[in-house]
């Protein structure tokens, strides 16, 4: 929103004030201002000049040369514009002057000299009208300085508007003002405004059909207009506010909003009979001002002339009640809707106004009043042959309850960590508008109407009132008082954080963020779709979007596919949710697990495969000091390989799932090319208890290493020969390690180094050998031969 | 005998001048020295030279063996250093500067910089909490006094989904309810004061540029205690964000309306790139908008079971949103928000640590 500090002037007196100072503080006090621009800064010597000669140029079929008495003397001046002709007095820059960008010199054009230039409002800056040099009232002096009969001057600061949606009362000048008054300490003059002068019965015909959402309803018929074109002052500051000049009574609608806040629409007095207000029984369409077509919902309040649709409440009025130049009456809307409807009648249509911007903020609206009062006014004093023929007609709806907060400086206190005096507090609060009652250090705050829609209603908004135009800058800063109490680290977060560690720093994998949702289009790619899941309520059937994760792999697997070009091996990982379906309430099963992915060009499938059993069990052992386990199971998920599809368990609990890829997925990600997949249920793994890390005294005797070599059948697994030794509980036996293992003409080998030590003495040969023969023996009843 | 000993050292120091390795001092020495050397056959003649002479002969011969013995040792020496020089002159001088070609892993910048913050939260006695994804209406809008209708719960803001009454989080503050109650009963019975952060994803259904995408990170904190106050919130401000830039910074508050806070605001802090005089990165303004904070509504802490409607300001506190993927921004300078979830490795890979 675009404020001009001449219209601020209007209501508050700024005299002595440092402008750009103040909307400084306005920054850190009120709402954040954007920019600041100086209008008329970049004007100088433009006078009224009146043309007293005008010829054709010679040498051109649309130049004209001018003679110009600018009071001090008369300039020969070459003028390209249509309507310069003999007698009319126009803006005329001098030599050395500027307008704009442009700074005036002497020139030739086409061979005639030229002193100055006579320019058109857009030059001037002070309006979009381009069609000709300006015309000006006779009864101005020649030589006079235009900025003496125009508003050139003027600071125009640009407000977000982001930081005024809880702040009703600042989407016009006039609440603006009171900011100012409040930040100066100055007192805010009161609204211009203008009664009625009809004195007989009649009343505007308005009925309210729908009275949840309506607040308030007031109106005037006014007739007997005859003038068309709004004040020079009024027309310049609705283009420095954004806005255009249309005609009077637009001009002056649209000048009311920007001063109060208030929206209100003129209807053609012509063609309006009875105003009716109320939401269509069925959908239907209607044409805007615009011209558009608009599809209107049973749940858009909208305007009626009797049965006929006229305009779409707090929006935009229809094309057909459009006030137009020979408008002579008007029946006026100074209104006061539901803040929400409007809201999403207008984000139903796409079609947002600056009515509805400012509606859906909850407008305050004891001002529909105000704001018939000063249309009155305003409309006086542009056209005084106008005539009210009807009282003005108000149905107040519903009100908002009145508001009052007490509280007392103790409270203020300590909410603050400060000491603001009582007679600041009451003078802030006063300046703001509230209606205080003091007692000592007790006061109570009536609420001011315009703050009561829903921004202020309690102590903590008192505090803010206060504080603010205190200034945060001035507060005296403090630590809490508070113990320090030391925090612990979760174990759930020291988990990720060390998975995520042991994944980056001893495997050199990539963290990655995926979405929590899947990309079917990815997927496709990869010959999956996504998994029938909670879906957002956004979701597209037909494009398959919107459907949440039942495995971080639906995600992490095309993110595998993108980065194939990245390096000839690498893993990805991320610690992220998945959802699986929903659970007995209805609600998602919402999971956090812990995804990775190892991609090789370089290495087998099996190389790879034993990487990532690595990985788990290091995870397990580092986090719990435990063993991680491992079953092979059926395939929950299209991507997984039937034959290489395992749980990992930890305490006999399941807390995750390793796998290869189901063929056609692997070769759609590279046809040669490994993929090996983990996912662990982080929280799954948060409940598996952490052991203690056991400690053992190495043995100052020494060492005896065994080893065999061992012919593995088909289809045994280690971990039942595993069994051949542990099954044996050999104290002695210290470690086993496999040193080799290989595979020739269909024979698996495997080379198997076991240690042995005793704490208290030196092992013997045949202590050594007795064991062995016993492992030996086991083996070879699971047909586990050594090697001839 | 003198001169077989004479003739014996002027044949040793031929010999020795000739000797160019220690192989052959070796041989050498052996040659004189050993049992079966010149020096032991001098020692076997001595039985034959009469008594008289044995004193002053025996003296020559040692004083003979004694010479070899050093000239042999300092020869030795002189080689070995010779041998040594050559080694370190055919040695090759490696070159530091080769490309070492490390393959390293990589951590995401997220989490780079929630470690980082953590940390110093960890540090000021904060609790670091973590929050569910999928939360319901309550938490993220009526537990932190968004009402019925505000525009952030528009399906074109958030995603809503198909399961009982849940959403995707579209801020951190879901969270803020269910820390306050976990927390709230030792506040009111040991008097710990409530400090707390909570860093998580959040989902706004936004359409995705450069500078917007629908999935971001952002970590909320607060602090409840007895009398907190605003001067309490703007010097926690102040020593926090001093802490995450490592620097002195200067914050400035200004009026900020969000619906979980009053008195809400947008705190600035003094451009660290130009110091406030104007630049490219803060728009000229010298301040940039950092983080929004606020003294936690009324309405908050009631719904968080911390007050009762006999005493709504009973304990007080101050809550503040950080938003880590903007930190992340604009700590690594990354212009392109999408570079976070778009999981491309030529850019991610950089963030080594």
């Amino acid at each position: 929103m675009y404020v001009s500090m001449n219209w601020i002037k209007d209501f508050v007196d700024l005299d002595g004030e440092d402008i750009e100072q103040l909307i400084q503080r306005f920054t850190l006090s009120t709402a954040e201002v954007e920019g600041i621009e100086f209008k008329g800064r970049n004007v100088k010597d433009v006078v009224v000049g009146e043309i007293v000669s005008c010829e054709d140029h010679p040498d051109s079929d649309h130049l004209h040369v001018l003679k110009v008495d600018a009071g001090d003397q008369v300039y020969d001046v070459v003028c390209g514009a249509p309507n310069a002709r003999l007698g009319i007095k126009t803006a005329f820059v001098k030599v050395g002057g500027q307008v704009g960008d442009m700074k005036i010199k002497a020139a030739k054009l086409r061979g005639v000299e030229s002193f100055g230039m006579c320019c058109s409002a857009k030059e001037l800056g002070i309006s979009d009208d381009h069609s000709g040099i300006m015309e000006i009232d006779p009864s101005y002096a020649n030589g006079t300085d235009l900025k003496t009969i125009y508003p050139v001057d003027d600071v125009i600061f640009e407000v977000d508007n982001k930081s005024l949606t809880n702040r009703p009362d600042l989407w016009g000048h006039y609440g603006m003002a009171r900011e100012f008054a409040a930040l100066t300490g100055k007192t805010l003059k009161e609204l211009p405004v203008k009664e009625s002068d009809y004195t007989g019965d009649a009343e505007v015909p308005v009925e309210i059909r729908n009275k949840d959402l309506v607040f308030r309803y007031s109106s005037v018929r006014i007739e007997n207009i005859t003038k068309n074109v709004s004040p020079v002052e009024m027309q310049v500051r609705l283009y420095y506010c954004g806005m255009r000049a249309i005609n009077l009574l637009a001009d002056i609608t649209n000048y009311i909003m920007l001063e109060l806040g208030q929206p209100m629409h003129a209807f053609n007095g012509d063609k309006m009979s009875k105003i009716v207000v109320d939401t269509p029984k069925e959908d239907m369409k209607f044409t805007t001002l615009d011209g558009q077509e608009r599809d209107i919902t049973t749940d858009t309040l909208m305007i009626w002339d009797g049965d006929v649709p006229t305009g779409i409440a707090g929006i935009m009025g229809g094309l057909d009640s459009e006030i137009v130049d020979d408008t002579h009456s008007v029946m006026l809307e100074s209104a006061n809707f539901d803040g929400v409807s409007i809201r999403k009648s207008a984000s139903r249509m796409g079609l947002r106004t600056d009515a509805s911007a400012r509606y859906e903020k909850t407008l305050d609206p004891e001002m529909t009043m105000t704001a018939v009062k000063r249309f009155i006014r305003l409309l006086f004093d542009a056209d005084p042959g106008m005539k009210c023929t009807t009282n003005i007609t108000d149905i107040y709806v519903k009100k908002y309850p009145e508001l009052t907060v007490s509280f007392d400086k103790k409270f203020i206190d300590r909410y603050t960590g400060i000491d603001i005096s009582s007679d600041q507090i009451e003078k802030t609060l006063t300046n703001l508008g509230f209606a205080i009652t003091r007692n000592g250090d007790d006061f109570k705050a009536g609420i001011p109407s315009w703050r009561a829609t829903k921004d202020v209603s309690m102590k903590a908004d008192i505090v803010e009132e206060i504080t603010r135009i205190y200034g945060y800058d001035n507060f005296e800063i403090k630590t809490t008082l508070s113990p320090i109490i030391p925090a612990k680290t979760t174990v759930r977060r020291s988990e990720e954080d060390r998975i995520k560690d042991l994944l980056v720093k001893t495997y050199k994998c990539h963290e990655i963020h995926t979405r929590v949702w899947c990309d079917p289009d990815a997927m496709k790619d990869l010959g999956l779709t996504p998994e029938d899941n909670v879906k957002l309520l956004q979701a597209s059937e037909e494009k398959g979007t919107g459907i949440l994760r039942t495995s971080m792999m639906e995600c992490l697997l095309p993110a595998v596919k993108q980065n194939m070009n990245f390096a000839t091996e690498y893993g990805i990982f991320e610690i992220g949710r998945t959802f699986k379906g929903t659970k007995e309430d209805g609600t998602a099963d919402e999971h956090r697990n812990m995804a990775l992915c190892l991609y090789s060009k370089d290495r087998s499938e099996k190389t790879l495969y034993v990487e990532a059993v690595q990985i788990v069990n290091a995870i397990v052992s580092q986090l719990k000091h435990k063993k991680a386990a491992y079953a092979k199971t059926e395939c929950s998920h299209a991507w997984q390989h039937p034959k290489n599809t395992a749980n990992i368990l930890a305490d006999g609990k399941v807390i995750g799932v390793l796998n290869t890829l189901y063929p056609s997925v692997r070769t759609k990600i590279a046809k040669n090319a490994y993929v090996v997949c983990i996912e662990i249920d982080m929280d799954a793994l948060l409940e598996v208890p952490a052991a203690e890390l056991e400690y053992a005294q190495p043995s100052i005797y020494p060492t005896v290493d065994y080893d065999l070599s061992l012919v593995i059948p088909e289809g045994i697994r280690f971990e039942s020969i595993e069994k051949c030794w542990n099954d044996l509980k050999i104290k002695e036996l210290n470690k086993v390690s496999v040193i080799d293992m290989y595979e020739a003409l269909d024979i698996k080998s495997i080379a198997v180094r076991f240690s042995f030590v005793a704490p208290d003495r030196t092992l013997t040969g045949e202590e050594v050998q007795g064991n062995m023969d016993r492992i030996i023996e086991n083996l070879s009843k699971l047909n586990v031969n050594l090697k001839a | 005998m003198k001169e077989r000993i004479d003739k014996l050292g002027a044949q040793f120091s031929e010999a020795l001048a000739k000797v160019s390795d220690t192989e052959a001092l070796e041989n050498l020495r052996l040659e004189f020295m050993s049992k079966k050397g010149y020096v032991s056959d001098l020692m076997k003649e001595l039985g034959k030279v009469p008594n008289e002479q044995k004193k002053e002969v025996g003296q020559m011969i040692n004083s003979f063996k004694q010479e070899i013995t050093e000239r042999f040792d300092t020869k030795k020496e002189e080689l070995v250093k010779l041998q040594e020089q050559m080694l370190i002159e055919s040695a090759e001088s490696y070159d530091e500067s080769l490309p070492t070609d490390y393959p390293c892993g990589s951590y995401h910048p997220i989490t780079l910089v929630q470690r980082e913050l953590e940390d110093i939260f960890e540090s000021m006695g904060f609790d670091i909490e973590d929050y569910s994804e999928v939360v319901t209406d309550f938490e993220c809008f009526e537990g932190v006094n968004i009402p019925k209708f505000h525009p952030a719960r528009d399906m074109q803001d958030t995603y809503y989904l198909t399961s009982a009454n849940q959403l995707l989080k579209s801020h951190t503050s879901a969270a803020q309810n269910a820390i306050l109650r976990k927390y709230g009963d030792a506040l009111k019975k040991d008097g710990r004061p409530i400090r707390a952060v909570f860093p998580g994803r959040c989902f706004r259904n936004e359409a995705v540029d450069a500078s917007h995408d629908n999935t971001f990170f952002q970590m909320e904190g607060v602090m409840v205690d007895k009398d907190i106050s605003i001067s309490n919130l703007i010097y926690f401000m102040k020593t926090m964000l001093s802490e995450v830039f490592g620097r002195e910074v200067t914050v400035r508050l200004r009026p900020g309306f969000f619906p979980f806070v009053e008195p809400g605001f947008e705190l600035d802090i003094k451009c660290l790139n130009c110091g406030g005089t104007g630049c490219p990165s803060c728009g000229n303004s010298g301040w940039l908008e950092l983080c929004p904070c606020g003294m936690i509504h009324p309405n908050v802490l009631k719904l968080g079971g911390i007050n009762t409607d006999d005493d709504p300001f009973e304990y007080t506190g101050f809550a503040f949103g950080l938003g880590l993927t903007r930190l992340a921004m604009m700590k690594y300078g990354v212009k392109d928000i999408r570079t976070f979830n778009d999981c491309d490795l030529n850019a991610l890979s950089q963030f080594i640590g």
